[in-house]
């Protein structure tokens, strides 16, 4: 059941620059795979591949099944156009599509409910806190029902609480949808918390250093204070440790 | 308050000063005229000096509509290819580094209409800050919502009508502010150059003439008019730029 594979990855910059080296990693349906590694390993670049934003010069972006119909994008800022309402800026990649502005209205409604801005939708991005913003990103990610949803380090710019609410509701929407995420971060907590999967990138060139395999748990609020969550945050630190 | 007032606080002591400070060293009229005789010829020249700012405002106004259309237009089709950009830009530049007294004579010869030739010095001078303005705003679309249209598929209209448009209007008021005062100086200058009398003639050709018949006064009427007139144009698209950006909730305000 994979849905995505990369194999042999390899990225030189126009300049010269290597940004990625020899990268193999599969993801499976329905899997959240974390990446995780220092500021400068071309997680960023790896995923804008993964999205065929950027042909690699070396190796092959494969997909066993067949390429998604959708892919859902979350860049590290909200990205949003901020001339357009809440509504319109979740409803986008379905305007893109053609879809008939009542059918498009009326999935962006319900993506942005599900991100808990069931009032804001009339809302211009300058009237959001950055987390809401980040919401409304994501809901435009999901509007779609995506296969596969891309994230680039979404939640690096917002405080604490605010990221811990997210990653819950992330875990919740890939429960409840089945979609597949590829999480790119460089956060310790937060990588232990998400994966089911780990991929720790060592940089320059940015190149795959260790994978780890979670054991399936139940996450939640209490997960943080278990010793579970311990020992993963215990190996995913060795593994970046030793990654750098 | 106050603050707010200030300058016309001011202007008032420097018009009593420069009213009095005449009369004390009994400069002649036709030296330097003070703000009564002045006022007094534009109340009495009014009907001959307002039929001569609608003309001068029309060639002004005339010409900026054309320039906004050309000048984004043109800015639409560099933004569609790179090659065309670096090919025309330079001629683009030529046009506006080309001081406008200069082209105006050549213009004059050209074209048989007045009319025409004043529009099209004011076109000149009124089109590149449009052009350039639009050009920069249409390439200042953030670079990852673009991967994002990309990403889902959109077609060359969509990424120009949904995206870079929107991303540009910003630019593009700016720049149509700055266009505004150009196009009046464009015709002024244009007029001048010209010289052209008649009943239809503009301001500038007020006060070339007033200056032949040496009506000081009428010279410094049509001067305050000019002026008047531009600060109107000014503030006429300060307050379209604010009310289009209300969205972005820019800090122009």
């Amino acid at each position: 059941m994979t849905l995505l594979r990369l194999s042999g990855i390899g990225h030189r910059f126009p300049n010269g620059v290597s940004a990625l080296e020899g990268v193999s990693l599969d993801v499976a349906r329905g899997e959240l795979l974390c990446l995780l590694g220092a500021s400068g390993c071309g997680k960023s670049t790896l995923l804008r591949i993964a999205a065929g934003l950027i042909t690699p010069t070396e190796g092959q972006v494969e997909w066993p099944e067949g390429r998604p119909r959708e892919i859902g994008f979350v860049f590290q800022d909200p990205t949003l156009m901020p001339w357009a309402r809440a509504l319109d800026n979740a409803a986008l990649p379905l305007r893109l599509a053609g879809m008939a502005r009542a059918e498009r209205e009326a999935r962006a409604e319900s993506a942005l409910a599900a991100l808990g801005l069931r009032d804001f939708e009339r809302a211009l991005p300058r009237e959001l806190s950055g987390g809401m913003r980040m919401r409304v990103s994501i809901a435009r990610a999901l509007v779609t029902e995506p296969d596969l949803l891309l994230m680039d380090e979404p939640f690096a710019a917002l405080d604490e609480v605010a990221r811990m609410r997210l990653n819950d509701e992330i875990l919740a929407l890939k429960q409840a949808r089945g979609v597949s995420v590829l999480f790119v971060t460089h956060s310790l907590l937060e990588s232990a918390y998400l994966a089911d999967r780990l991929v720790v990138l060592a940089p320059r060139p940015g190149r795959v250093s260790a994978e780890l395999r979670f054991d399936a748990a139940p996450r939640g609020p209490g997960f943080r204070a278990t010793s579970g969550f311990a020992a993963r945050l215990a190996e995913a630190t060795a593994a970046l440790e030793a990654a750098s | 308050m106050t603050e707010r007032l200030a300058p016309a606080l001011l202007g008032i002591l420097v018009l009593l000063g420069w009213e009095v400070g005449l009369r004390i060293f009994a400069v002649p009229p036709w030296i330097l005229p003070g703000p009564a005789a002045i006022a007094e010829a534009l109340v009495a020249d009014w009907p001959l000096l307002f039929r001569s700012l609608l003309a001068t405002l029309r060639v002004a106004l005339l010409a900026l509509a054309l320039a906004v259309a050309a000048g984004v237009l043109l800015a639409v089709i560099f933004a569609q290819s790179r090659w065309l950009e670096r090919a025309l830009f330079p001629y683009a530049v030529i046009l506006q580094v080309t001081p406008i007294v200069a082209i105006a004579p050549l213009i004059l010869i050209w074209v048989d209409s007045v009319t025409v030739a004043l529009l099209i010095c004011a076109w000149i001078v009124a089109f590149f800050p449009i052009l350039s303005n639009t050009v920069l705003g249409l390439n200042s679309a953030d670079p990852n919502l673009r991967d994002l249209f990309r990403l889902h598929g959109a077609t060359r209209w969509q990424t120009l009508r949904l995206l870079r448009l929107p991303s540009a209007l910003p630019f593009f008021l700016a720049g149509l502010r700055v266009a505004g005062g150009l196009a009046l100086i464009g015709a002024v200058v244009a007029e001048f150059v010209a010289g052209a009398g008649g009943a239809g003639s503009g301001l500038a050709f007020r006060i070339l003439e007033a200056g032949y018949q040496l009506r000081i006064p009428r010279m410094f009427a049509a001067l305050a008019l000019i002026s008047v007139a531009g600060i109107l144009i000014f503030a006429a698209l300060g307050w379209v730029q604010r009310r289009a950006l209300r969205r972005w909730g820019t800090s122009e305000e």
